[in-house]
């Protein structure tokens, strides 16, 4: 069988992976190849996505202009009550203190944004630039924290550390100085939620489906989450991980410290939602709780069945091609598809890693190419040859599946609507049937101006 | 609400840019390669740099951006990113196969020290770069100057990497500034209208504003080709629009090529677009009929409606060189300009400014932020701001109607379609802003004064 590699880099072979055709363990994990053309992003990147939706905090990039300017409100994280979190607040790091050091500079911005502001925390991010010129910016930290009275926190995210996903680890690093500073006994049937970002929120979906199950919730982290709820996080009896790629270093460190239990969960689609209210429920063994998660369950699936069914019978037949950040989420979103008659013929992540990929392998169909730490280039191709009508993934692939004249579905920080819980696969099935069954794409290109016949 | 956190009293500071009117160096420059045809922009840094600069300018043309990165590691930021931008520049032209790669720096590479010109000599001493292939090279640090010096610098290393000496042509070499591809295409269309031959430095359009075609194309039609870049040492002229932007390339043309450059304001407003025709007049251009036709056209419409712009008060942000030319046009128009900002530095823009507003008493500042410019709008509020989609926050919190214009445009289309430049971008401006002002009045004036006819 030829393969369906020809023409891309060899280091890119073992992360390329057809199945049906391919049996080799797919590599990944890795740091892009130099100069390949990456869909990737950096350390400090990962570590802003993570802690910005902490909303009552102050989040100060210490480095240079681009990576405050590039951050600034572009994750639709919202937020119930404070908006701080959406300024964008840089300490501008100039040749000056490139030379003599950017330590007193960001004294004084903490100082100044610290009195300003009132926040209850402050994240400071350490990016390319102030690691290098070798800041201590974990002593200034210190230092204002204690003149300040307020929790400010470091967070090594300098770029050059690694991919997004050390990112993440450093996030939680930073979370882990903040969680247990709340001196609270432990909540009973209580809950912390993981890995959930409240992008068009979604986190409020969520709380809702826990709360009528009798479940308290402690803390949100980080979607529309409050720096007190955070401090008590060490008080939940269950963490409910979603988004495997962001939060499971969380979630195994307070295991290891507070000897907290974690569940991994997904809440795209109906069955992932289904299984992880049930998980949660399990866990607690009590009567009352699983009770209500079978009504809960019942009531909103007999609620949503009708309009799944209406979009399904719109969108049976077509094939999809997903391009997202975590393999958790890849998984969601293929199931969801299914459900809706769209089968996935391409499914690439950024950051999965190799026991994810497994898992990947086994739930798709044979001819579904599976990419880790993909370009345009590779997509595109795949897109073509197995005749996707729709592509799913964020920013930069949008205008590539318009380029290509396919339907698009943002399932990114650019989503517009809520895409979580059983309301939120309805929105998902509304989004993709729109999309796909949209007029403008019978002047596609690819279709020959068939609407002359 | 979002802006409510800015206090109205306004305090001198100097340690930190809250809601910056600027980003980085390398995005500019990543944009001013994207003008050359068959060119691959590669960002020496970590991943991320490259990976915002993309996602930025997609946001903004949505159009898929391309660019290669050297992945810095810890590693590489300790011992140097040699070996890194070495396999870059063998996988990039293995795979890719650009015709050319333009590298520019980052504030990590800048500050280890990492000297591009000496790896891009022994990647050519090691064979990795192919025949008839070229790297192009500039240096910027993120921790000078803006996004707008970034381009001026990429524009002066491509120059540098491509022009040739020859017998004097007449073809006219136009640096159009930091401004869109329909802009680009617009000054190339007046300069042809003149008879001039112009090669632009360089120029997006065909790049980031292509059409659907069906599949991807890595190295969409637009572009300046290799062969026009070259012709560009021994071009009968240089014009460079806008000092800031434009100025660097021109002057390096001058000085090695003896190409003489002319620096003017950028041609936005009547009197910008008047002087940039008057100078391809001066270079043998002819004043075609239509030029005069599209003047005139521009003249009506401001007379039509000069009362509704008359002391209307405006804030503006943005690049120094937009800022200039738009102060000067809407004071010719009658406006009030109130306040003008800009995240670049450089000094000498506040005199640029109050020269094109032709008072002293306006409020300017280089180096500066939104949130400075919100606090000046707090004190006194104007009827109009024109700047990027940041200007959105103000504009709401302060129920203040906006234009958009300049970089970055995240939330509406048309900048990537219709120039700004021009007497046909200055109707297409005109057109913008009293759209936003009247209904604006139509929405907010008291019932008795709502008027069908205007």
């Amino acid at each position: 069988m030829t393969s369906i590699k020809s023409g891309f880099l060899k280091e890119r072979t073992l992360q390329i992976f057809e199945k049906g055709i391919d049996t080799f363990e797919m590599t990944c994990d890795r740091v892009s190849t130099a100069g390949s053309i990456s869909q990737r992003a950096c350390t400090f990147c990962g570590s802003r996505v993570v802690l910005y939706p902490i909303v009552d905090a102050l989040h100060l990039v210490h480095g240079a202009i681009g990576c405050a300017a590039y951050t600034w409100d572009i994750r639709g994280s919202m937020s119930s009550g404070p908006q701080l979190h959406r300024s964008s607040f840089c300490t501008d790091l100039r040749e000056k203190e490139v030379i003599y050091g950017g330590e007193k500079k960001l004294k004084n911005a903490l100082y100044i944004l610290i009195e300003e502001h009132q926040p209850k925390a402050a994240f400071v991010y350490s990016t390319c630039i102030a690691g290098i010129i070798g800041d201590d910016v974990g002593a200034v930290c210190k230092e204002v924290q204690k003149k300040t009275g307020i929790a400010v926190i470091p967070v090594h995210s300098e770029g050059f550390k690694g991919t997004k996903k050390d990112g993440y680890r450093a996030a939680c690093d930073a979370l882990m100085r903040i969680i247990g500073m709340n001196d609270t006994p432990q909540v009973p049937l209580s809950v912390n939620i993981l890995g959930d970002f409240n992008i068009a929120g979604e986190i409020w979906v969520i709380k809702k489906y826990f709360e009528q199950m009798g479940l308290k919730i402690v803390a949100t982290l980080t979607g529309d989450a409050r720096v007190e709820q955070i401090k008590s996080a060490h008080t939940a009896q269950l963490n409910i991980v979603q988004c495997s790629g962001s939060m499971r270093f969380l979630a195994k460190q307070m295991k290891e410290k507070y000897g907290i239990p974690f569940i991994n969960a997904s809440f795209s689609g109906i069955n992932d939602t289904a299984k992880a209210l049930y998980d949660a429920a399990d866990f607690f063994c009590n009567k009352s709780v699983m009770e209500n998660t079978r009504n809960l369950i019942s009531n909103e699936i007999a609620l949503i069945t009708p309009f799944i069914n209406s979009y399904r019978n719109k969108c049976k037949g077509k094939k999809a091609a997903l391009y997202v950040g975590g393999a958790f989420k890849a998984m969601s979103l293929i199931k969801a598809l299914r459900i809706l008659g769209i089968q996935t013929i391409l499914a690439g992540t950024q950051t999965g890693s190799k026991e994810d990929y497994e898992a990947l392998k086994t739930l798709c169909d044979d001819g579904t190419v599976l990419l880790d730490d993909s370009n345009p280039i590779e997509m595109s191709k795949f897109i073509i040859e197995k005749k996707a009508d729709l592509f799913i993934g964020g920013v930069k692939e949008r205008p590539l599946a318009y380029k290509l004249g396919i339907a698009f579905c943002d399932h990114n920080h650019e989503r517009k609507t809520g895409l979580a819980g059983f309301e939120g696969m309805v929105n998902f099935a509304r989004e993709v049937s729109l999309s796909v069954n949209s007029p403008v794409w019978k002047f596609a290109p690819r279709r020959g101006r068939e609407y002359y016949v | 609400m979002l802006l409510r956190h800015t206090p109205d009293t306004i305090i001198e500071r100097e340690a930190l840019t809250v809601q910056p009117a600027k980003t980085c160096q390398p995005v500019g420059a990543m944009y001013a390669a994207l003008g050359i045809h068959r060119c691959l922009p590669h960002s020496h840094g970590s991943q991320g740099c490259c990976a915002y600069h993309r996602s930025s300018l997609t946001r903004h043309y949505k159009e898929p951006v391309m660019a290669g990165t050297s992945s810095f590691t810890e590693g590489a930021s300790v011992f140097g990113g040699q070996a890194n931008l070495l396999e870059a520049i063998t996988n990039i032209f293995t795979l890719y196969n650009p015709d050319v790669l333009a590298i520019h720096t980052t504030c990590l590479s800048e500050t280890i020290g990492d000297d591009v010109p000496q790896i891009v000599a022994k990647a050519r001493e090691e064979g990795r770069v192919p025949e008839g292939k070229y790297i192009i090279r500039a240096s910027t640090p993120s921790y000078i100057g803006s996004h707008v010096i970034g381009y001026a610098n990429m524009v002066k290393g491509i120059v540098e990497g491509f022009s040739e000496r020859g017998k004097t042509g007449r073809h006219v070499n136009i640096i159009p500034g930091f401004v869109e591809p329909p802009d680009m295409a617009e000054i190339k269309r007046l300069a042809k209208l003149t008879g001039i031959d112009p090669v632009l430095l360089t120029d997006t359009s065909g790049v980031l504003n292509g059409p659907q075609t069906g599949h991807y194309e890595m190295y969409p039609k637009g572009g300046t080709t290799i062969d026009n870049l070259k012709r560009t040492g021994y071009a009968k002229a240089t014009i460079a629009l806008g000092p800031i932007a434009s100025g660097l390339g021109a002057k390096f043309i001058d000085t090695k090529y003896g190409v003489p450059c002319e620096t003017l304001n950028l041609p936005i407003g009547i009197r910008a677009t008047d002087k940039f025709v008057e100078a391809l007049k001066r270079l043998g251009g002819v004043i075609d009929d239509e030029i005069e036709y599209e003047r005139g056209q521009l003249m009506d419409a401001v007379t039509d409606m000069q009362q509704y712009f008359y002391q209307k008060k405006v804030a503006l942000v943005g690049d120094p060189d937009q800022l200039v030319s738009f102060t000067e046009f809407l004071t010719d128009l009658g406006f009030s300009v109130r306040h003008v900002i800009t995240g670049t530095p450089g000094k000498k823009f506040v005199g640029r400014i109050k020269d094109a507003a032709g008072t002293d008493q306006i409020n300017v500042r280089e180096a500066s932020d939104y949130f400075y410019l919100h606090q000046l709008i707090k004190n006194e509020k104007v009827d109009l701001i024109i700047g990027n989609t940041y200007a959105k926050y103000i504009s709401r919190d302060m129920d203040i109607p906006l234009v958009r214009t300049g970089f970055p445009i995240y939330d509406r289309i048309g900048h990537q379609y219709f120039p700004t430049v021009g007497y046909k971008g200055a109707l297409l401006l005109i057109e913008k802003i009293l759209g936003v002002l009247m209904d604006h009045q139509d929405r907010y004036c008291p019932e008795e004064q709502f008027e069908l006819v205007m």
